[in-house]
């Protein structure tokens, strides 16, 4: 019992938006009469967060360097629009057309990464300038019209599911094999890690929190994929979504570029006497943001269908917020891509929970508000308890 | 025996994992100067904490009494109000803010609410002159220097009424003439009656001024020693600090002194942002295998500024000179190409540029040398855990974990953080810029033993440092640097204070034009 207490003392931070995002689901599950977790609810609330979690992503990083883009929901939309015009207007081949609207967000990014981190204009001002500058452009492209339909090829990435190979009756037989070779996956993982950690002598937790860790993991997994394989399958989207925050986090912890990453947000003069090129770091973090941003755009444009001059507004504040109700620091150096994730999922489900309970967007608006004051100031105040 | 002013009775003050301070009893008498001295980690500054109430009443056990009068201070308006004061070793001063309004910051004099400028002029003039600064009262502190910054402190600290003053290190960043006006002017307090705690790492200081010192040990009071009667010498405080005598403070080595490795041939940088200043002038000279260097300048002199602009250019503009290792030249433009070739440079401030202090004690060490943990495109976590552990052995770094975060550590064990990160990239040449500055002897002496193991090993160790007994008792030899220009070059056998000295303030830019 004192093991519990003294690891969730320890790790308040990442306990307390895993503890407030499964409060909140429960919540919501009761208010809602069991629709929340409905198999289609589920697929929905994936589907309509999947460009804020894309941004939420590329937003944690910017942060951890200490930096900012405010600029994101304006590239988001310049994108929508540029591909619109590559695949609507000029018939250009969806995947041709994609990858040059990824090319241009990575333009973008090195755009707004060369006045941040060369000239070191404030971040603040060079995104908020882009913000402006990329809104301005969208309605430029557009001509204050909105361009539609997409082909359904370029619809697949945001709208459409993995088909089930095995032709399951009511279940789709697929997504039941993937969630079970996630959980096999998971747990051989765990076991290596523990096995490793203890013949290098670190510290681990006792066997009774292990299993339960371990168990409560794969029944989530599990419960989620029989959940999916009700509806429709694997979504498209969620698959890009995992790949997206495994490679990420893979990145961010386990390579060089991204301990670099985080010593560059955490003291960057220190960072630079230890050989780290913090102008280089800074600047690709940006490029990657823009790569993001055009994806975000990308598959918001996919599921609308249609790419209209208005997109992607305050989708920024969105990842901002999500970034840091998850853990992120906006002094730098501290945030995780998994915590930047569960922050847009904690989002996702208030705006989905609220919507079912049939509260309007003004009231969303303003909880969302204080969901993010509230999170921050928790966080801080622990900060100076533990001091 | 005088009245006693304050007294902090088994105070005990517990953090997540450690006990810092651990039934702690202090006292101190009405009128004295009290010195407070420890090792790093020792307690000295969490216990001027709880008294001060930025670890608020509730936080720790114990009862403090100001003047007789149990106090549970919340705050630090609360003990500031009893006229208890600190003056913190780092300095919290407004660099764009002159020094009147730093000297009244938060306690501005107003006429209705209103700030009346006169009276704050007039009396911080007042202080300026009870202190002893020469600065005006409306010079901007980014424009004095840090011995006067430290004085201007102290004036803030007379403007309010005080009866306790507090001083945490407050010579650790001033030089030795300002170090001997601060000493002086806290022995003239005394004589008005002020009574006044001193942290201290130089003992020899405290010897000259203290009238008692209480000697903390890992979070406990080993004793208060009475200093009036001027019999007690350094060794008899530095056996209770660290429970043992040190006999040797700058321990021997077997000296082996071979080749050159590292030559600087003229080499001349300018000001960043004054392109015709030099701050350093045709500097020329060179280290050997083995050899421990010492750089001794005063403040200013560019000692600092001329390691960075060889440590791949983090300093001014570079125009001139060659750098040559074993006889090649070699060509450095940034960080990365100078730990390539083999060097390293641990800063004088570890803090601001040595450290990355919300980031635990294992990701700090590795920062410069992960390419040597790289399995294919990952960092191997296993191996850094192993390499990160075996240096905080061989360092003797004092944590319970290699994921402590290092914002949690004593100065001394910052510091060896800071030495291990360079160690891990195993460097031919490194630069140690104040290695000692601001820890306490036990962790000084370690530091000198793993320097002379390292120049054992044949590395070449530069050493700049501001105090001299500490480049003549650890170096084999030392050039003087005045004004960017090296003035002179002593071997160990030849080199004494006032030699040095006199080289280190000859100033021969007239002889460069």
């Amino acid at each position: 019992m004192n093991e519990i207490k003294n690891l969730i003392t320890q790790n308040i931070r990442k306990f307390g938006m895993i503890i407030a995002l499964v409060g909140i689901v429960i919540i919501f599950q009761v208010l809602t009469g069991g629709i929340l977790l409905t198999p289609l609810n589920i697929t929905n609330i994936i589907m309509q967060n999947s460009y804020i979690i894309i941004l939420a992503i590329g937003m944690v990083l910017v942060i951890i360097t200490g930096e900012i883009d405010l600029s994101v929901g304006s590239v988001a939309a310049f994108i929508g629009a540029i591909s619109a015009t590559f695949m609507v207007s000029m018939n250009m081949p969806v995947v041709l057309a994609v990858l040059l609207s990824l090319m241009i967000g990575a333009l973008i990014g090195a755009w707004q990464g060369f006045w941040v981190a060369f000239i070191k204009v404030p971040a603040f001002i060079v995104t908020l300038a882009g913000m402006l500058l990329f809104r301005g452009l969208t309605m430029v492209v557009l001509g204050g019209r909105t361009l539609a339909p997409f082909p359904t090829q370029f619809r697949t990435i945001s709208s459409s599911f993995m088909n089930d190979w095995f032709s399951g009756d009511s279940l789709h037989l697929l997504t039941i094999i993937i969630g079970v070779i996630a959980c096999i996956l998971y747990v051989v993982m765990q076991v290596k890690f523990r096995k490793n950690m203890k013949k290098y002598n670190q510290v681990v937790s006792s066997p009774t929190l292990f299993v339960t860790k371990v168990v409560s993991v794969v029944i989530i997994i599990g419960f989620f994929a029989y959940r999916l394989a009700a509806y429709a399958g694997i979504p498209y989207i969620l698959l890009i979504l995992l790949t997206l925050v495994a490679s990420y986090t893979f990145y961010m912890n386990r390579t060089i570029g991204g301990r670099h990453i985080y010593a560059v947000g955490g003291n960057e003069r220190a960072a630079l006497l230890s050989g780290v090129k913090a102008k280089k770091v800074k600047f690709w973090v940006y490029v990657n943001m823009g790569v993001l941003a055009a994806l975000a755009g990308l598959v918001f444009a996919g599921r609308l269908n249609a790419a209209t001059p208005q997109a992607g507004n305050l989708f920024e504040l969105d990842a901002i917020a999500a970034a840091v109700i998850g853990g992120a620091s906006l002094t730098g150096g501290i945030g995780t891509v998994v915590g930047a994730v569960i922050g847009s999922l904690i989002m996702g489900v208030l705006n989905n929970g609220m919507s079912l309970l049939g509260v309007g967007i003004d009231w969303q608006q303003a909880i969302k508000g204080l969901v993010l004051l509230g999170a921050v100031a928790f966080d801080i105040l622990n900060k100076k308890k533990s001091s | 025996m005088g009245d006693v002013i304050l007294e902090m009775k088994n105070i005990t003050k517990a953090f997540p994992g450690v006990k810092a301070l651990d039934d702690v009893n202090f006292k101190v008498e009405e009128g004295e100067i009290h010195a407070l001295v420890g090792e790093n980690g020792a307690g000295k500054s969490t216990l001027m904490k709880v008294l001060s109430g930025i670890h608020p009443f509730g936080s720790y056990s114990g009862d403090i009494h100001f003047r007789n009068q149990r106090c549970e201070f919340k705050d630090i308006n609360e003990s500031e109000a009893k006229g208890i004061v600190i003056i913190h070793q780092e300095l919290a001063l407004i660099p764009d803010l002159s020094v009147a309004e730093n000297v009244y910051l938060g306690n501005e004099q107003t006429e209705k609410g209103i700030i009346d400028w006169g009276k704050t002029t007039i009396e911080t003039n007042q202080l300026i002159q009870q202190v002893g600064l020469r600065v005006e009262s409306s010079d901007l502190i980014r424009h004095i220097g840090v011995g006067q910054q430290q004085l201007v402190e102290i004036a803030k600290a007379l403007s309010k009424k005080v009866n306790l003053l507090i001083l945490d290190e407050p010579t650790a960043a001033l030089n030795e003439t300002e170090s001997e006006n601060l000493l002086d002017l806290l022995v003239e307090f005394k004589k008005q009656g002020l009574t006044s705690v001193l942290i201290s790492h130089k003992l020899k200081e405290v010897l000259k001024v203290a009238d008692h010192i209480t000697v903390l040990r890992d979070g406990k009071t080993i004793e208060t020693i009475s200093a009036k009667d001027g019999n007690v010498t350094e060794d008899r405080i530095i056996r209770g600090m660290v429970g043992r005598s040190l006999d040797n403070l700058y321990p021997d080595r077997n000296v082996n002194i071979g080749d050159v490795m590292l030559e600087v041939v003229d080499w001349t940088v300018a000001h960043p942002q004054i392109p015709n200043r030099l701050v350093a002038n045709k500097v020329n000279f060179n280290v050997r295998k083995g050899e421990i260097l010492g750089i001794a300048g005063l403040m200013g002199a560019g000692r600092t500024e001329l390691m960075m602009s060889i440590f791949g250019r983090m300093y001014g503009k570079f125009l001139t000179g060659k750098l040559k290792k074993n006889g090649h030249e070699i060509s450095i433009k940034d960080v990365d190409e100078a730990i390539r070739h083999g060097m390293a440079y641990v800063s004088e401030d570890r803090k601001e540029y040595g450290l990355i202090l919300e980031d635990s004690i294992k990701k700090n060490m590795t920062l410069s040398g992960l390419s040597k943990l790289l399995k294919k495109i990952a960092i191997d976590e296993y191996k850094e855990s192993e390499v990160v552990e075996e240096l905080k052995v061989k360092l003797n770094i004092k944590a319970p974990h290699v994921n402590q975060k290092v914002i949690n550590l004593s100065g001394g064990n910052q510091q060896k953080v800071v030495l291990g990160k360079w160690i891990y990239t195993d460097p031919d040449i490194l630069i140690l810029d104040e290695p000692t500055r601001g820890i306490d002897v036990g962790a000084k002496n370690e530091i000198y033993k793993i320097m002379n193991k390292l120049a054992e090993n044949g590395k070449c160790i530069i050493v700049i440092s501001s105090e001299l007994p500490e480049l003549l008792g650890t170096c084999d030899r030392i050039y003087t640097l005045s004004n960017g220009c090296m003035t002179g070059e002593f071997l160990k056998a030849e080199a004494n204070q006032e030699k040095l000295m006199t080289y280190m303030t000859r100033d021969n830019r007239s002889e460069v034009k």
